[in-house]
């Protein structure tokens, strides 16, 4: 029971850090750019997607038995584009400002990649417990991804977070931050310290195993 | 004739797809690696954009005005049916070009710019001519940064570039600078 439950942890932790869906597996990229150029606009797409990808997950999985194989990628896509519908129209309906700024990229949560690729990975051939916990993972670290990029760009663009102004006004914005090259090099600049990082871990690992083999 | 003039123009250059709306990044980065088949693979996506536009006016006018909940659904699987059928008509019609385009045929049902572009039509109003216009723009646009981007990365081959950057992050630089280029066409046409 203990290992069981050490599996579902591990679902869980892998798609926030190991297996992150951006930075490390490159995926949805195309929502991941468009709407971050403020960090409430970067979490309502997070909190869409969480939805989506959570219970387009539960279904397949609690279906695969008898989703047939020939049109499985058929079928994965009319649930996740009715899963998609509803969330459309529930912001609309509770937000309608920030619905209105995301405008066509709700919609378009349908083609993003990583979704999916999580039912045709894993979903699909895992029982419904490890499944949600596979997909609650992947959204928290797409959530993570987002905001990450979100946040940096909101700082650097407008001067403030979340809407709150952080400098004062005698700070100038980087305007280029919040318009589609921002997007572009924040995100290529992250991947880069995300790269730098992994690096710097496998030398001192690598020190370390030398280090010991020259102490015995 | 000015209004579709200026619906092309902004689909290709002001408003480009890949650069300024972020559609299709997925084939943006995957496969501009080489010019050719970058070139090949926007020839197709301009095909199955036309005709994406084509099939997403119908809907609009004659089915989605009693379903509207149903639009999301029905675009989808037109798409992934139509470029299905396309697929099966190149190879009977003409297996040299269904060689050529290979893979990447059956791959378009994911690019997010299909959906993206009917979508946009839709939200716009457009009709059956400005539809059509603006599938042409739009997927002129797509290939038109898809071959610039092999373009540069065939260059950045050859140069001495530090290991680490190499890859997806190197990319996403160069997109980016390109993408600041292609704000400088923001001015175009503001005085009409």
């Amino acid at each position: 029971m203990a290992k069981h439950k050490e599996d579902l942890h591990q679902e869980f932790i892998k798609g926030i850090w190991r297996d992150n869906p951006v930075f490390v597996q490159v995926l949805g990229m195309c929502p991941m750019l468009a709407v971050t150029n403020t960090a409430v606009n970067a979490l309502a797409m997070g909190a869409a997607t969480f939805f989506v990808l959570v219970g387009s997950s539960f279904l397949v999985s609690s279906l695969r038995l008898w989703i047939p194989r020939q049109v499985r990628i058929s079928t994965y896509i009319i649930i996740i584009a009715t899963f998609v519908t509803v969330t459309d129209f529930t912001l609309e309906a509770l937000v309608p400002k920030i619905h209105k700024e995301l405008g066509a990229f709700i919609p378009l949560i349908v083609v993003n990649c990583m979704i999916l690729g999580r039912q045709e990975a894993f979903a699909s051939r895992n029982s419904v417990r490890l499944a949600v916990m596979d997909a609650l993972g992947m959204a928290a670290g797409f959530l993570f991804a987002l905001l990450s990029l979100g946040t940096v760009r909101e700082i650097l663009g407008e001067g403030k977070l979340f809407g709150f102004s952080l400098f004062g006004p005698d700070f100038e914005p980087w305007v280029i931050m919040i318009l589609p090259p921002g997007g572009f090099l924040t995100l290529g600049l992250l991947l880069l310290f995300f790269s730098w990082v992994k690096e710097r871990k496998q030398r001192l690992e690598q020190r370390l195993t030398q280090l010991e083999s020259e102490a015995q | 004739m000015n209004e579709l003039l200026w619906i092309f123009v902004s689909a290709l250059l002001i408003n480009n797809f890949v650069l300024s709306y972020f559609l299709g990044l997925c084939p943006f980065l995957g496969v501009s690696g080489r010019l050719d088949t970058a070139f090949r693979l926007g020839l197709a996506t301009i095909f199955v954009m036309l005709i994406t536009a084509l099939c997403s006016w119908f809907l609009n006018t004659y089915v989605l005005v009693y379903a509207p909940y149903l639009r999301l659904i029905s675009f989808i699987v037109v798409i992934a049916s139509t470029v299905q059928f396309i697929e099966m008509v190149i190879k009977k019609l003409s297996p040299a070009l269904f060689k050529a385009l290979g893979i990447f045929l059956p791959l378009i049902t994911t690019n997010c710019a299909i959906l993206g572009l009917a979508i946009f039509a839709t939200n716009r109003g457009y009709g059956l001519a400005e539809g059509l216009v603006f599938a042409f723009g739009a997927g002129a646009g797509f290939t038109l940064a898809l071959v610039l981007m092999a373009g540069i990365r065939e260059e950045v081959e050859l140069s001495d570039v530090p290991a680490l950057i190499r890859g997806t992050a190197m990319n996403l630089i160069i997109a980016g600078i390109l993408s600041m280029a292609f704000m400088g066409f923001a001015g175009l046409f503001s005085a009409t």
